[in-house]
């Protein structure tokens, strides 16, 4: 296949946005963002106050949706964190611990930071910690590892806009951009 | 993008169905790595332009984390770029890469031109992917422009199409 920047397709999501997943948003968004990431990654933590200004600005026009990349060869820290996201989700907080993860990364080998934001939440932090200390969310954090692998996703943040895996540069302008043009198909 | 595609224009990668040409290069300052130690294996051959691209999360280190699921096809990975070895082997530690990076370095990049992925204008190897079936013989191929990081869908379905053949 010799592909030139005239035919070039970027690859698509194999796994539609389903009920299990991280989303904010109306289900009736006709925007879609799709983020995979890791919460150690540097680009991942610079991209996150991005997002956040993308969905202040299209508001309930955009649906977001945050799945699990860790690449822990180079993350050490990185499936702990999505493991703790995870079984804060279980609790109903996934959002806030999501929030606070990217907001801390630098203190992220510290996990009794964590636990005491945590508390803070009213979570049952022993709860929490024995899921994670007994690996209960792997299964999930890998099953969105190889549903992102599948649909092209190289490395982190790889960002999906309008199922289309998004190769651009992901500043607040070109993202927008990119999800305007993919409502109007 | 009008660059890039000019660039690329004399790379053209052997198609399925060749026979992968044979190399020995240096993977170490005293080891090599010869395509047919890894016969009766699936092999699959990562060209890519330079170490150190300036991404922590990049294609190679993607790989490094995917080694799990090469090895449930008994696939073998290998990197190839027109690096030295004490740049590789740099590379490699600082990014906790678990496979061998080949050193096509003298003559420089030679078997990049063999597999038709050298960039003569940029004189690196293009970014290009082949999937070796254990016989030796190219059953993928695949050509990412510039910039472009390929990801590893295509080598996954590369290794399952070769499995389903078997």
């Amino acid at each position: 296949m010799i592909i030139t920047p005239q035919n070039y397709q970027p690859p698509r999501l194999t796994l539609p946005v389903a009920e299990w997943d991280h989303v904010e948003g109306p289900s009736n968004a006709r925007m879609v963002l799709v983020e995979y990431g890791d919460y150690q990654c540097p680009y991942c933590g610079a991209a996150y106050p991005i997002v956040k200004k993308v969905q202040k600005e299209l508001g309930t026009r955009l649906r977001f949706v945050f799945r699990n990349f860790p690449i822990t060869t180079s993350h050490p820290q990185a499936e702990w964190a999505a493991e703790t996201a995870e079984a804060a989700a279980v609790q109903g907080r996934f959002w806030e611990m999501h929030d606070f993860l990217y907001e801390n990364q630098a203190s992220l080998s510290d996990h009794g930071f964590f636990a005491n934001y945590a508390r803070k939440l009213k979570l049952d932090v022993k709860r929490l910690e024995q899921e994670v200390a007994q690996h209960v969310h792997l299964g999930r954090v890998r099953e969105d590892f190889m549903g992102g692998v599948k649909s092209g996703v190289n490395g982190t943040p790889t960002f999906f806009i309008g199922g289309a895996r998004y190769d651009g540069y992901p500043g607040l302008g070109p993202l927008i951009a990119a999800l305007e043009t993919a409502e109007k198909g | 993008m009008k660059e890039s595609t000019t660039k690329n224009q004399k790379v053209s990668p052997l198609k399925p169905g060749t026979k992968a040409p044979s190399f020995t290069l240096k993977t170490t300052p005293d080891q090599h790595v010869s395509l047919r130690d890894f016969l009766g294996r699936p092999v699959v051959l990562c060209f890519y332009p330079a170490d150190w691209s300036p991404v922590c999360s990049d294609q190679l280190g993607l790989y490094a984390q995917l080694m799990s699921e090469f090895r449930k096809f008994d696939a073998e990975l290998l990197g190839v770029s027109v690096d030295g070895v004490w740049s590789h082997l740099a590379f490699s530690k600082d990014r906790n890469l678990n496979f061998p990076l080949l050193s096509d370095f003298d003559p420089k990049g030679a078997i990049s031109r063999t597999y038709g992925v050298f960039a003569e204008r940029n004189g690196e190897s293009a970014r290009a992917l082949f999937v070796i079936d254990p016989k030796g013989i190219i059953r993928w191929s695949y050509l990412s422009p510039d910039g472009v990081n390929p990801g590893a869908d295509g080598i996954l379905s590369a290794l399952e199409n070769l499995k389903s053949h078997d």
